[in-house]
């Protein structure tokens, strides 16, 4: 196996695109978009250079154990091995993460879940790094892992519906600790109204979400390049530039200065590339070898280096008056972390803080855990503890209905949260909420026609399995509210530079942040909002690095909101100093001078912006922020901790086997107030995009996890929904704006991931009669067999 | 083992070629071809779709030996720096693209799914547009503007005279 060759492929570089134009609201195309197509955009795992090594990761095959020793004495005497790395080689901080550095670099003594990482080897060709970590030998001394996250805060398991809420006892015993502040990493509590309510209608039950997946297409992968200042250059497919540097630095014991990175292409993200994967592992060893060294995950890889959608078990009792109004909720929420604690903590505050759904209700008790166990660790995925909880709550919004007799839609639509509403946080809802105009509206879409009689409308389609007898359809309705960028008091902004110059006779505004274009489009809204801001056609986005400031996660449904707000901001700064110049040139008062199509405009003038500028730039660099939230009170979970919320809703119609348990989606039906679509095409693409992964979860998605281990680490075994799944939708998008953001907008990508799921599971509910109260619903779970 | 193929029309020769290295592997990593994907290595997504002797495949499962002496298309070898082919200019039209990392192999199987459609005399129907690209995984569009993108292409390329006269 000789080292591979070729040409080298670049780091991604500036973006301009196909001389696209349009401004805030319109269709404008992607910059990215004609290097996509022509398969020249470079992703992580494209980066390639002369004399690179390729680095490998060799991960713990249990998921709880003690490591007595391990020999890399084999490994390094394979030819074409260059180093072999254990956690005595991690110089810095030996432990990282987002919220609370708990996570091993490389395993320190113990193994907490099976993959951890465990040892680096970098080598001339992939196979032989690989073939050399497989003879690191590892004594292990395996432990019995703790796999039920209620079992390990020593909390009471649920077997029916009518056990008591759980409740920490005397007698309730904490599994072993996996870490030494014990197994909880966070509880937080609701409590509002009267503790003890009554109500004419009672309904309860609990539920349970199977572990998602993100399944970004595009492998973790990057390429660290050791510099001559003795740092060390990463260009890495990421969610968020600072945070990973800040680790980065932390775990090799070097300076910010010192660690630069680059966004390379992302092949999608939705969370799960918030979390550190590859990169200090590619760092340490190109630092070691003197040498760049690319890391790319298989797919295999890929399902054990992130985190994962937390699986939760929930509890939830509604109790209401006859006449239909919501008169209290009282919720147990688990949400099982796995081994660390990634962003746990923030999870647990969403589904707690939004976890009975977008309805006013007058008493609230919840209670929202996350706990440590050996299952793989969980953080951040698309939805981000809101989709859990809303399986749970729009079910049992539904299973009141029908103890009420009351049509579903009805009855949310009677308790709906509007403008001026109180969260259950107590926190006044002060933009537009228009949770009953959303229903309304997809109740008034016309249903689709019976299927038509081909088997490929059937549920299972051209596997022929049925002829039309025993099929249902159904139809169900779920609404979703999430709240958009980061709360609980978290200073959450965003940095851009701008710079207007005149580039070969051109006017050009250059656009710099570090915001991770992941495939969403953000680029192209950075675009449209220079091109709105500054009248001018020709936008640069520069690559997203950190050379600039940070511009906070791609996540949380937050970008457009904030770096859009803080290129919005930068160009303002630009504009204002570029008119002042022009007042001074025209003698006109800069109030009365726009820029509009290159020029400076006024009553009866109009100056090329060359004329104004001539050789010089204008460059403003800020730091934008939302306005401030605040920590929720710990005792009552009251407090302002949301700056915006996102809503949606949804109708599914399914048709379902119900002899084989097969289920055919037939139309989804989408409405959701954007508040401003700044691109609808891109806005459209999020609803698609999300819908089906909602459906996903739905009826084929979960890791599947035997006493800590996973049983189907592959494409093969972990389904995710192909065309041949997702059926047509219908998508309805309303615009009121929200005065306190940019533009009016509101974040897009995660609501109709969060009410998807829910209104499939409704409808296959209505077409089978069944309660079904575990996704991802399988066969099984509709044959009773 | 040396390998001598033609890959979208001129002739490659690389040398030093284990024998455990599949097609995708030489693509990228020996013949600075890296556009077609790797999401999954297993057969299972199709981001690593390409031509082989005319016929779609997974590059991922092709071991670099079989395509000894064939041809090989790639996404690299559709259009022109200048004029995209109408696949991928439909592709850009309909949105059909997001992180873009099933866009090379969904580029190559629309593209061989519209040829066959218009030689048989009809644009592709949906049932068959979703038959044909069941195997094509995309995370992130939900497959709706993918569709579109398409039946957008099959028009265009049925109708070829709306395009630069000829
Ligand atoms: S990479 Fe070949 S099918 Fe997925
Ligand atoms: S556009 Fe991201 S996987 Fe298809």
């Amino acid at each position: 196996m000789s080292a591979p060759a070729r040409t080298p492929a670049g780091a991604p570089g500036s973006l301009t695109g196909p001389g696209s134009s349009g401004g805030v609201g319109t269709d404008a195309a992607r910059p990215d978009g004609t290097l996509k197509v022509r398969g020249e955009f470079a992703y992580g795992s494209d980066l390639w250079m002369e004399d690179m090594l390729w680095g490998t990761t060799l991960r713990s095959p249990h998921p709880y154990a003690r490591i007595r020793s391990i020999d890399v004495g084999p490994a390094l005497a394979v030819p074409g091995v260059r180093a072999v790395l254990t956690s005595d080689d991690v110089p810095g901080a030996k432990v990282y993460g987002l919220e609370l550095a708990d996570q091993p670099v490389l395993a320190v003594d113990v193994v907490r879940y099976q993959g951890e990482p465990v040892a680096l080897v970098a080598a001339d060709h992939p196979e032989t790094a690989r073939l050399a970590a497989a003879r690191i030998v590892v004594d292990y001394e395996v432990w019995e892992p703790v796999t039920d996250a209620r079992t390990a805060l020593g909390h009471p398991r649920w077997n029916q519906v009518h056990d008591g809420t759980a409740q920490v006892t005397e007698l309730s015993r904490e599994s072993a600790h996996l870490h030494p502040e014990g197994n909880l990493v966070r509880h937080l509590k609701v409590r509002r109204g009267d503790p003890a309510p009554t109500a004419d209608v009672v309904v309860v039950g609990e539920y349970e979400v199977g572990m998602q997946d993100q399944a970004f297409l595009g492998p973790e992968s990057g390429l660290a390049v050791p510099a001559e200042d003795g740092g060390v250059e990463l260009y890495v497919a990421t969610q968020w530039l600072h945070v990973d540097q800040r680790q980065i630095c932390a775990a090799l014991g070097l300076a910010p200065e010192q660690v630069r990175l680059t966004l390379a292409g992302v092949g999608g993200a939705f969370g799960g590339r918030e979390d550190l994967s590859m990169h200090v592992h590619a760092c340490l060893l190109a630092l070691r070898t003197g040498r760049p060294v690319k890391m790319s995950y298989n797919r295999e890889e890929s399902f054990f280096g992130h985190v994962h959608r937390h699986p939760a078990t929930m509890r939830y009792e509604h109790g209401a008056t006859r006449d239909g109004d919501l008169v209290y909720v009282r919720a147990a929420i688990y949400f099982d972390g796995g081994a660390y604690a990634s962003s746990t903590p923030a999870v647990v505050g969403n589904g707690g803080t939004m976890g009975i759904g977008p309805y006013v209700v007058p008493n609230v008790h919840v209670d929202c855990f996350g706990a440590y166990t050996n299952n793989p660790p969980c953080g951040a995925m698309r939805g981000f503890g809101s989709v859990q909880t809303a399986f749970a709550y729009e079910s049992q919004m539904d299973a009141l209905a029908a103890e009420l007799g009351m049509d579903p839609v009805e009855l949310r639509c009677r308790n709906a949260m509007e403008q001026g509403s109180e969260a259950i946080t107590g926190q006044v809802v002060d933009s537009p909420a228009p949770v009953v105009e959303l229903l309304r509206r997809l109740e008034a879409m016309p249903l689709p026609e019976p299927a038509p009689d081909d088997l490929r409308h059937r549920p299972g389609g051209v596997s022929n399995t049925t002829h039309g007898e025993g099929v249902r359809r159904g139809v169900g309705y779920a609404v979703a509210y999430k709240n958009v960028g980061f709360s609980e008091g978290f200073d959450d902004y965003s940095t851009a530079r701008v710079r207007l110059e005149v580039v070969g006779g051109e006017p050009t505004v250059t656009v710099h942040t570090a915001a991770a274009e992941v495939g969403q489009g953000l680029v192209t809204v950075e675009q449209q909002i220079a091109r709105t801001e500054l009248g001018v056609d020709r936008v640069v986005v520069a690559p997203k690095d950190t050379a600039v400031g940070s511009a906070g996660s791609t996540s949380a449904s937050r970008q457009t909101y904030v770096t859009g707000g803080a290129v919005k901001a930068a160009c303002e700064a630009v504009r204002a100093r570029v008119l002042e110049r022009a007042a001074g040139v025209t003698g006109r008062p800069a109030a009365q001078l726009r820029l509009f199509d290159g020029a400076v405009v006024g009553e009866g003038l109009e100056l090329p912006l060359a004329e104004v500028l001539g050789d010089d730039a204008v460059e403003e660099t800020l730091e934008w922020r939302h306005r401030p939230t605040e920590a929720i009170d710990p005792e009552t979970g009251q407090g302002f901790a949301h700056v915006q919320y996102a809503f949606s809703a949804h109708r599914a119609v399914v048709d379902v086997d119900t002899e084989l348990g097969l289920i055919k989606v037939v139309e989804m039906a989408c409405t959701q107030d954007v508040g401003k679509a700044i691109n609808p095409q891109a806005v459209v693409g999020q609803i698609q995009g999300g819908t089906a992964q909602g459906l996903g979860l739905a009826v084929m998605e979960e890791i599947l996890i035997r006493d800590g281990r996973v049983q189907n680490p592959s494409f093969t075994d972990y389904l995710i929904p192909t065309i041949l799944d997702m059926p047509p939708m219908r998508i309805e998008i309303l615009e009121y704006a929200d005065p306190h953001a940019p533009y009016g907008l509101r974040g897009v990508g995660e609501a109709p991931n969060i009410s998807s799921g829910p209104a499939v599971l409704a409808a296959i509910r209505a077409a089978t009669g069944l309660p079904l109260t575990r996704v991802p619903v399988r066969p099984e779970h509709i044959t009773g067999v | 083992m040396r390998l001598t193929c033609t890959v979208n029309g001129s002739a490659q020769q690389v040398d030093d070629v284990w024998e455990g290295e599949s097609l995708l592997y030489v693509l990228r990593e020996r013949m600075g071809l890296p556009g077609s994907k790797n999401a999954c290595e297993q057969g299972e997504c199709g981001s690593c779709t390409v031509y082989l002797d005319g016929v779609p495949v997974c590059s991922c499962l092709v071991a670099a030996g079989q395509a000894e002496g064939r041809a090989i298309g790639t996404v690299e070898g559709m259009g022109s720096e200048e004029t995209l082919h109408p696949v991928q200019q439909a592709f850009l039209d309909a949105g059909a693209v997001q992180c873009g990392f099933c866009t090379p192999g969904l580029l190559v199987a629309t593209d061989d799914l519209v040829t066959r459609s218009l030689a048989a005399g009809a644009p592709p129907a949906d049932a068959e547009i979703r038959e044909a690209l069941a195997g094509n995984l995309c995370r992130c569009t939900g497959y709706e503007k993918i569709l579109d993108a398409v039946k957008l292409a099959a028009q265009r390329m049925a109708a070829p005279t709306t395009g630069a006269p000829r």
